[in-house]
């Protein structure tokens, strides 16, 4: 009761913060060093799991989480330069479900989308339907002195992909977690290979921003938080100055430091996931900094989602979460690596739910 | 009928008037009253705010006092569905009854206001409540009054010279955090120990209320006490309709009028568009779109019409509107869904509202 109570006034008092000082909205806003002048803006919506149901009928809560971002997309002013989609926006990769997500998303008022794909999207059909219909898998872009590359990360072993009798069999084990049959993500040798020729042309100096869709590190591989193969794509990004790398798949507030390369996750429209215990098979990646999202109230269904927003300060990002139903929450870059700029002090932290 | 009146305004008046100051006689069912440590409490302040808070003079036209709106009468409502202000002229939204106001974190259906007294200084203002051009208008009615200069002196030891408007907050709000009331059947229920205080449809409804009906979530009842409100902000699509189709311009327009330092008070009561952006008119955080503050729904039976718009009549329709899920937007409060309530469930629900009505309100 009283740590409830206490909770509660916590947020009151955040909430008036945040209602005053943030822009309540996933943007990506960046500004670097001498070019300055090119500071831009972009959004990022991600993990939405739309669920066809039969026909026509999609799971309604999963709908209402994408559309609400894209309303609040279309609320930014300034307009963003761009929407990023994160990845899993169909939940089985069906062309309904695809079909249904490109729909709802098409309500975004005059911005482009830059897709990545994320494994429920791809197992059904290896990404076909995807490819035909929304976007490369893989591709890189400049943007007013950015160097911008989307990786297909949820890529696995070949054996893995042909071992099963239908190609829905398949999307139902990718989709599963803690599944002793799943397999490892992995961005594999030719897409590394296609990497490191695309950034052959790229200046140490040229702030780079990676988008994928799982963690381009490892933080526990039972629920595929986890990209097997990082650290070779993480070498390749080694020599440049800055790097970071926004991904979706973990539905839930992380961030990492590792060497040069920032890493965030982006929030999920449609349902939160709890945080993973520490994993000890290999050297825990879990990051050390990251501060626990605010415990979620079961009462709103959409608290624990939401999208965020990026301000990348002399190529250096600083990420503040629209978090729907709960006070919004900033991590900024400082020093050598991300904080939390509200929560880092423990003594400020609202402690997780330890109850049922 | 008069002097049933007049005896009715007895009652009520001194029901509330003793309750404030018996340390020992804390209405049940209610927590502490939250006094500012800036603006104690004292018999002659409550009394001069209540002088002040029935003057009419305090008006363009004469006609207005706070209690033209929130009289005691009426459950310190009007019973409107929305205000009206000098020359007859209609705002934009529903007069909240000042019982129990004092237990708000925040004050207006928007909360633009962090207290009573900062909240009782803006309508004297506005174009369409009080009308008044400036504050000094009821600064010089005070120092040209027989009495006030005399209580102002006593209770705040200054010169009429020395009067300002914030004296004139205080000792309002002073006396609104003495309209307090608790003391319902449901607080003699769940508080006295006395089983027999509601009825078994009530108690039935007790149960609606906390669990099927989820109206507990927002109108907090607490082991101790229940003020019914969780002090926070939610859409549920009352009135959202009237902005919906041109919501991108609408707030675009009102983001720049903010900007260029454009009155809100004003604004949201005036502009029938605006009103309804809610919360938003003071944050400017889309997230708040359309969100009102929790009332409390002690004394409902009195207070109506209800929602902020004072769009729903009866509390049978509210139960109906929140059953079917609110109405339906692109920014509903996540936790408001339908609720698939029996008929018998929402009979229910009704019966445990009306036992919410403090004795000294019940008509």
């Amino acid at each position: 009761m009283t740590e409830k109570s206490n909770r509660r006034k916590f947020l009151k008092q955040v909430g008036t913060l945040a209602g005053v000082s943030l822009v309540p909205m996933s943007l990506v806003e960046i500004v670097w060093g001498k070019e300055s002048s090119e500071k831009f803006t972009f959004a990022y919506i991600s993990d939405s799991h739309l669920t066809q149901i039969k026909g026509t009928q999609f799971t309604t809560n999963f709908d209402d989480g994408l559309k609400r971002a894209v309303t609040e997309v279309n609320f930014m002013s300034p307009k963003p330069d761009f929407v990023v989609y994160g990845g899993d926006l169909a939940q089985l990769g069906k062309r309904e479900e695809i079909d249904h997500g490109l729909e709802v998303m098409s309500g975004l008022r005059g911005v482009d989308v830059k897709w990545v794909i994320g494994e429920h999207d791809y197992y059904l059909d290896l990404g076909d339907y995807w490819q035909q219909k929304v976007s490369k898998l893989n591709y890189s872009f400049d943007h007013k002195g950015v160097h911008f590359v989307v990786l297909c990360s949820i890529l696995t072993y070949d054996e893995w992909m042909d071992k099963w009798p239908s190609a829905e069999v398949r999307m139902g084990q990718m989709a599963r977690l803690d599944n002793p049959q799943g397999s490892p993500f992995m961005v594999k040798d030719p897409q590394i290979e296609w990497l490191k020729k695309d950034l052959e042309k790229i200046d140490n100096s040229t702030p780079v921003v990676v988008l994928s869709h799982s963690p381009l590190y490892k933080i526990f591989k039972p629920w595929n938080f986890w990209t097997e193969d990082a650290e070779k794509v993480q070498a390749e990004l080694q020599r440049f100055d800055k790097v970071t790398v926004l991904h979706g798949h973990v539905h839930q507030l992380l961030y990492n430091q590792i060497g040069n390369i920032s890493f965030y996750a982006m929030m999920s429209t449609a349902w939160p996931w709890p945080y993973p215990t520490t994993y000890t098979q290999q050297q825990s990646a879990v990051p050390k900094l990251t501060v626990p999202m605010n415990r979620a109230d079961p009462f709103a269904a959409r608290d624990g989602t939401g999208w965020g927003f990026i301000d990348l300060d002399s190529g250096r990002a600083n990420h503040h979460y629209g978090l729907w139903e709960n006070p919004s929450r900033a991590v900024v870059f400082k020093g050598s690596q991300p904080e939390d700029s509200q929560f880092q002090d423990p003594a400020k932290q609202i402690p997780p739910q330890k109850h049922y | 009928m008069r002097l049933i009146i007049l005896l009715m305004l007895c009652i009520v008046t001194s029901g509330w008037f003793e309750l404030a100051f018996a340390g020992d006689k804390q209405p049940l069912g209610l927590p502490p009253v939250p006094i500012p440590e800036a603006n104690p409490q004292s018999p002659e302040k409550v009394a001069l705010g209540k002088q002040l808070y029935e003057d009419k003079r305090f008006s363009s036209d004469g006609t207005v006092s706070c209690s033209t709106c929130h009289d005691p009468l009426k459950g310190f409502t009007d019973h409107l569905p929305v205000s009206e202000g000098v020359g007859k002229q209609k705002g934009t939204r529903n007069a909240p009854t000042v019982i129990n106001a004092a237990y708000y974190t925040s004050q207006f259906w928007d909360g633009r206001r962090p207290d009573l007294e900062s909240q009782s200084k803006d309508p004297l203002l506005n174009p369409i409540e009080h009308g008044l051009k400036d504050h000094g208008f009821v600064i010089n009615v005070i120092r040209d009054d027989a009495s006030y200069p005399a209580s102002f002196k006593e209770v705040f030891g200054v010169t009429p010279e020395q009067i300002t408007i914030d004296h004139v907050a205080l000792a309002i709000a002073s006396f609104e955090r003495t309209v307090i009331a608790g003391d319902s059947p449901f607080d003699r229920y769940l508080y006295g120990g006395d089983k027999t205080a509601m009825s078994e449809s009530a108690i039935r409804g007790l149960d609606v209320f906390r669990n099927n009906g989820r109206c507990a979530d927002c109108h907090k009842i607490d082991p101790k006490s229940a003020i019914f409100t969780d002090n926070k902000f939610h859409n549920l699509g009352v009135g959202f309709k009237r902005i919906e189709a041109n919501m991108f311009d609408i707030v675009e327009k009102f983001r720049i009028a903010k900007n260029e330092g454009n009155n809100i008070d004003e604004n949201v009561l005036t502009n029938a568009e605006a009103s309804e952006l809610g919360r938003f008119a003071v944050t400017l955080d889309t997230q708040d779109l359309g969100r009102f503050k929790t009332s409390t729904i002690r004394n409902i039976t009195v207070t109506g019409p209800f929602m902020h718009d004072g769009s729903q009549k009866t509390l049978e329709e509210v139960v109906d509107f929140y059953n079917q899920g609110g109405e339906k937007n692109p920014v509903l409060d996540s936790g408001i869904r339908p609720l698939n309530l029996t008929d018998q469930e929402k009979k229910d629900l009704v019966e445990f509202m009306k036992a919410l009505t403090s004795p000294q309100f019940v008509m």
